[in-house]
């Protein structure tokens, strides 16, 4: 089934949608690359499912015209799963933020990647917690003070691109919200990768963290050029490590391992009639004699 | 000796050491015999040692219970002995091996054998063939379907090993010969008037089979006694019934794939215990918001916390009625039986879809691991019909309906597409913190709660129309009731088996006028009595509990029911 196609209309646009996030929020260049990058790699948006959680990160498939799971804080990865092992001829993205993925949903983050289901896996890094009013997030700065962490955040960051590629994760990038046109390409990238593709995002919350701001991330971050062999592991987890200087693009990529779908064997769930083996049926009460 | 109608067969061991061999082998056997047969079993919570117990039982008719009392008991070590101590009475013949016990216990105990008959046989590993041998010997009965049986099972290991369980198995049943008639061992067994071909089914196969009728599609859980069965029978067969199984990372990850799989498309199963099910009530919210369905196996076990891993109770009715935050509705069904297994299972997934709502079939460890004989006609398949629609470019999963049941769309199937929300949403699934469009959902989501009324399964009534008083209980505890009202046989008492215990039948009201309610279960406060109360005003008269971890036994609730209502 293919939709007609007005040349310039992205057909995941929803223009009468109200929108939940502030102004000058880095959400809304994420959800434009992400569109752009859903209409340029010619995905029918009857064929997509956006899971999220909850969090303003996860607001993002409201405003996408195209299916949609916004399940429960945390559990955006396990839904996700869900949605593919039923029926693996869908794409699938699982679309949420730093506390969500990381910290409620921090265990399926970690088995999501060692199953390798063929989900696009995208993280709206902000630092922070944004919907509950800023509280510090499993990847807030050292330092930073919220009405919680009074005394400024204690614990050490969390790396999610090194737990990733140490997991195995066979294709691992950075994004940052701020610069559109290469986000949208790492999406597009992330999209065309069959097995499990993470996408950290750096993205500015405007109200709740005053210190990872656009100018900051613009400071820290660079772009891996041609230079870098993004097949070299070792180098990647080398380059995630660094967080002095942070690296934006691919940073790991592995083809050809095999979705957890394909190793179950998977096959699109029966929707209409559905037919049972009578035969087989039959044996397994058989056995039972 | 009084070994008439009923014979109570008891093995006792370490984990490890192969009584449940004894026991699988030895009831296909006299099933096969013609016997009428149950078997159940206790057992702790360890993979090695400890001590552990298998019942079989020989019946005049086909019976689902667990009984105290022991005519034969065969135990492995000491310890089995102690830890069946209580059990035993002046009719029990006891085995073991003398070399096993203690000075004290030898003159009471038939020496035993086993390990140096095996020996004999060529190894130790044929203990079990002996042991079999000799319980067949005790009971007079002949050895050839225990020979066919050793054929089949041990065809593969080839003709050298099938023969030396068949000289095993001699070597137990002339001893078994020999002692019966040597300690005057005077056994009338039960007319075998059962037909051979019948099935023996324990409660986990039945809801396996009930899961594989359904077109059940995709199961994600988390491994936990007793209710890991399931997911290791659906593993098992998996491949062949194109159902999709994953262990989960844990249970919360578990019910939320499971919702995800429904959403697109599966029909899907999440299996748990009580503490494992915890974990998963903000996913029993979401299924209520999102109206998914979802079937929810609940294998009980006694709690609090860890509890007793490996022992049964009827703990978590009130956990599966309340778990999930908000007002939405469920149904919960409690089979009683491995048919009512199979045939309720179904229902689950037929009505967890119809109704767009989730669905909990509680059961417990006696129910689970225990194996009844039952016939072909017994097994009930239900027609299997599918409830998602083709959506046209229009389509919304909320929409209004009369019935409050939206047409159920899922993603990529159709023009349309299928958006679900956990937050409050509209028609169209967007979040909407309209205060009339919530209105209408609230309402939307519980309307069906009157015609799931009318659809439950009404209870079933066994005994007399017109006794007096009424036992009423749920799940489990059927077939210890029904025996115990057999042996009764008093006509004033009778009783009501609930197998949906969610939402309740809207005719039981009139079934309690005037009758004295004695609600018995597995549990400690009386759950089911509070929730028939609630449902509908009528305190029980009386509540005969139990919480030691232990089936109700047929002696204790014969004694309890003498009693009638007052005591
Ligand atoms: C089980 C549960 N716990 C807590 C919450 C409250 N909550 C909602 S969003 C959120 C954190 C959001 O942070 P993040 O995932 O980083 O998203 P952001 O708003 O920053 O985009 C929390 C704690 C919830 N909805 N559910
Ligand atoms: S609170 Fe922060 S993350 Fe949320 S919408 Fe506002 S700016 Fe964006
Ligand atoms: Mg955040």
């Amino acid at each position: 089934m293919k939709e007609g196609k007005k040349q310039t209309a992205n057909p995941f646009d929803m223009p009468q949608k109200k929108m939940g996030w502030c102004p000058g929020c880095g959400n809304y260049r994420i959800l434009d690359a992400l569109k752009g990058a859903l209409h340029e790699s010619g995905i029918d948006r009857r064929e997509l499912v956006i899971v999220s959680g909850i969090g303003q990160a996860a607001k993002t498939p409201q405003y996408v015209n195209a299916n949609m799971f916004n399940g429960l804080h945390g559990r955006a990865l396990p839904a996700a799963l869900g949605v593919k092992l039923a029926r693996p001829d869908l794409v699938v993205v699982a679309e949420s933020g730093d506390g969500c993925m990381y910290g409620e949903g921090g265990n399926h983050f970690l088995h999501a990647i060692r199953r390798n289901a063929d989900i696009t896996v995208i993280v709206h890094n902000n630092m922070v917690y944004g919907l509950t009013k800023g509280q510090a997030s499993p990847t807030s700065m050292v330092g930073m003070t919220t009405p919680v962490q009074v005394e400024g955040v204690m614990l050490e960051p969390f790396n999610p691109l090194a737990v990733a590629l140490s997991l195995g994760a066979p294709f691992v990038a950075r994004a940052s919200a701020g610069d559109g046109d290469q986000t949208k390409d790492i999406f597009k990238q992330a999209l065309a990768f069959k097995g499990v593709s993470v996408v950290d995002v750096f993205q500015p919350c405007v109200v709740f963290n005053k210190l990872n701001t656009y100018k900051w991330f613009s400071e820290h971050t660079f772009y891996l050029d041609s230079s870098h062999d993004v097949t070299d592991r070792t180098q990647a987890i080398r380059i995630s490590l660094d967080s002095e200087r942070l690296a934006l693009g691919v940073l790991y990529r592995h083809e050809g391992r095999e979705t957890y779908e394909e190793l179950l064997g998977a096959e699109p769930a029966a929707l209409g009639e559905q037919r049972l083996a009578d035969d087989e049926l039959q044996e397994v009460i058989n056995s039972f004699r | 000796m009084l070994h008439q109608d009923d014979i109570s067969l008891v093995f006792g061991g370490a984990a490890g050491q192969g009584i449940q061999t004894i026991a699988d082998a030895l009831v296909t056997v006299l099933k096969n015999n013609g016997y009428a047969v149950f078997s159940c079993q206790e057992f702790m919570s360890r993979v090695r040692g400890g001590s552990n117990s298998s019942q079989i039982r020989i019946t005049s008719e086909r019976r689902n219970a667990y009984v105290r009392k022991i005519d034969l008991l065969f135990v492995l070590d000491a310890e089995a002995l102690d830890h069946l101590r209580w059990r035993i009475g002046e009719g029990t013949t006891i085995f073991a091996e003398h070399d096993q016990l203690g000075e004290e216990d030898r003159g009471r105990v038939i020496d035993t054998p086993l390990k140096e008959f095996a020996q004999k046989a060529g190894h130790p590993v044929y203990t079990n063939s002996v042991a079999v041998g000799a319980v067949l010997g005790v009971l007079g009965l002949g050895l050839e379907e225990f020979n066919d049986y050793l054929s089949r099972e041990f065809e593969s290991k080839g003709e050298e090993v099938v023969g030396r369980n068949h000289d095993a198995a001699r070597l137990g049943y002339e001893f078994g010969v020999k002692s019966a008639r040597e300690h005057h061992i005077d056994i009338t067994l039960p007319t075998a008037a059962e037909d051979p071909a019948s099935l023996l089914l324990d409660g986990t196969s039945g809801l396996g089979i009930g899961a594989l009728m359904a077109g059940c599609g995709v199961v994600s859980s988390y491994p936990m006694s007793p209710s890991t069965g399931l997911l290791t029978f659906l593993a098992a067969r998996g491949r062949r019934f194109g159902i999709v199984v994953d262990q989960a990372e844990d249970e919360i990850a578990a019910v939320n794939a499971a919702l995800g799989a429904s959403y697109a498309g599966a029909r899907s199963l999440v299996t748990t215990s009580g503490g494992g099910f915890a974990l998963m009530s903000e996913g029993v919210s979401l299924a209520g918001v999102t109206e998914l369905p979802l079937v929810i196996h609940i294998g009980q076990r006694p709690g609090p916390a860890t509890g007793l891993p490996t022992r049964t109770e009827q703990g978590d009715l009130n956990l599966a009625l309340h778990a999930g935050h908000g007002d939405f509705c469920r149904v919960l069904l409690a089979p009683g039986t491995p048919a009512q297994a199979i045939k309720l299972m179904q229902r689950a997934f037929d009505i967890a879809e119809s109704y767009q709502v989730p669905v909990f079939v509680l059961t417990d460890q006696f129910m689970l691991d225990s194996v009844s004989m039952l016939g072909d006609e017994e097994i009930v398949r239900l027609p299997l019909q599918r409830r998602v629609v083709k959506t046209g470019s229009d389509y919304e999963r909320y929409r209004f309906t009369d019935d409050g049941i939206s047409p159920r769309g899922v993603p990529g199937y159709g023009e349309g597409i299928v958006k679900v929300d956990s937050h409050e949403h509209d028609e169209s699934g967007h979040l909407t913190e309209n205060f009339t469009i919530r209105r209408k959902m609230v309402g939307k989501r519980l309307q069906r709660l009157g015609s799931l009324e009318q659809e439950a399964v009404p209870p079933e009534r066994i005994g007399s129309d017109d006794a007096a008083a009424l036992v009423v209980c749920w799940g489990s505890t059927r077939g210890v009731v029904e025996e115990a009202l057999d042996i009764l046989q008093d006509d004033n008492i009778a009783a009501l088996h609930f197998s949906q215990v969610f939402p309740l039948h809207t005719g039981l009201g009139g079934m309690l006028e005037g009758k004295q309610v004695i609600v018995l279960e597995n549990n400690a406060t009386g759950q089911f009595a509070d929730l028939l109360h609630a449902v509908t005003g009528r305190q029980a008269d009386r509540r005969i509990l139990k919480a030691t971890g232990e089936p109700f036994a047929v002696e204790e609730v014969v004694e309890a029911l003498k009693g009638g209502v007052a005591s």
